[in-house]
């Protein structure tokens, strides 16, 4: 059962999550916490990030329900453990906290929040030795690390579906910075000027690399493929 | 001088495909597609492989602790100020 004082989780977002009315609000309850309530009317997002920008904690947290779950998401894709992930989203949205009256909307807020947590995850997989030491390196896999070019190969086709926990290990299994770019566009949904915005990259970097993020997990799934086919 | 797209090797287009996909034109019209099954089921691929993709959208959310420890560690700083 969810606790009282967390804000209640946003069920009706859209995918881009740009856009979307806020479903639940929340009330400051004796002890100071905020319990969510159902609000007679969806409240303009636009509304919530003023007021969570006039440091309203009431406003905060309904910010925090609307975005939690991709920013936990995308944490959980990156690191690939539930207690660190939860560690990073909690870090990004006090960073937001932090830094909040700084947006000037030069960006979509879900752009301008993506952007910390990326920073905040990559921060992590420095200090955990990984050499990701800015988005800049973050977005050029060593050379090695390229995919293939793939004319020649002698069997192209995957089968129609894919399964989706194949899928969710070949892309734990791509370098950082592709998988990166493929989580942002292909799941998440940004586009690239969004994601070339969050990354510091040009856009035709964004498609560049997401490209060969699609050819590094065509390559790993057709090799799942191969050798589930063996006897 | 233009070069004839549908004389493009099999290198050249798939030099080509990143901004052909991304520019979101429909790459399957593409001539050299016309005759070419490998590239063909290349293109085919990548594309069951963003499909794929868009079923992960986030279903997961973090515990409730997690909100819990933001809250505490902002009332925390705000009883510093």
């Amino acid at each position: 059962m969810a606790d009282s004082s967390s804000p209640t989780q946003n069920s009706n977002r859209t995918r881009s999550g740009r856009g979307a009315s806020v479903p639940t609000g929340t009330n400051e309850g004796q002890s100071g916490t905020f319990t969510p309530v159902t609000p007679p009317h969806p409240i303009d997002g636009a509304v919530v990030l003023a007021r969570a920008q006039a440091g309203d904690h009431e406003a905060f947290a309904e910010l925090y329900s609307l975005h939690k779950r991709r920013i936990y998401s995308l944490c959980l894709r990156m690191v690939g453990n539930i207690a660190e992930a939860e560690d990073l989203t909690q870090e990004a949205f006090l960073q937001l906290h932090r830094k909040i009256a700084t947006f000037r909307g030069d960006s979509a807020f879900s752009t301008w929040l993506h952007r910390l947590a990326i920073n905040v995850v990559l921060m992590q997989l420095r200090k955990k030795g990984l050499s990701l030491i800015s988005l800049d390196e973050a977005m050029e896999p060593t050379p090695d690390e390229g995919p293939s070019r793939s004319f020649g190969a002698p069997d192209l086709i995957l089968a129609g579906a894919i399964d989706r926990l194949a899928l969710e290990r070949a892309i734990a299994e791509l370098p950082a910075g592709y998988r990166l770019i493929f989580i942002l566009h292909d799941v998440e949904g940004f586009e690239h000027n969004e994601i070339a915005s969050m990354l510091d990259c040009s856009i035709g970097n964004s498609k560049s690399q997401l490209h060969k993020a699609r050819l590094k997990l065509r390559e790993a799934l057709r090799a799942a493929s191969r050798q589930e086919a063996r006897p | 001088m233009t070069v004839d797209a549908g004389k493009l090797s099999c290198a050249e287009f798939q030099a080509q495909l990143p901004e052909l996909v991304g520019s979101g034109e429909n790459v399957s019209a593409h001539p050299h597609l016309q005759n070419c099954d490998l590239c063909r089921a290349l293109l085919a691929d990548l594309e069951t492989i963003a499909e794929a993709a868009r079923q992960l959208f986030p279903s997961v959310e973090p515990s409730d602790e997690v909100w819990q420890h933001i809250e505490s560690a902002i009332k925390k700083r705000r009883g510093k100020k």
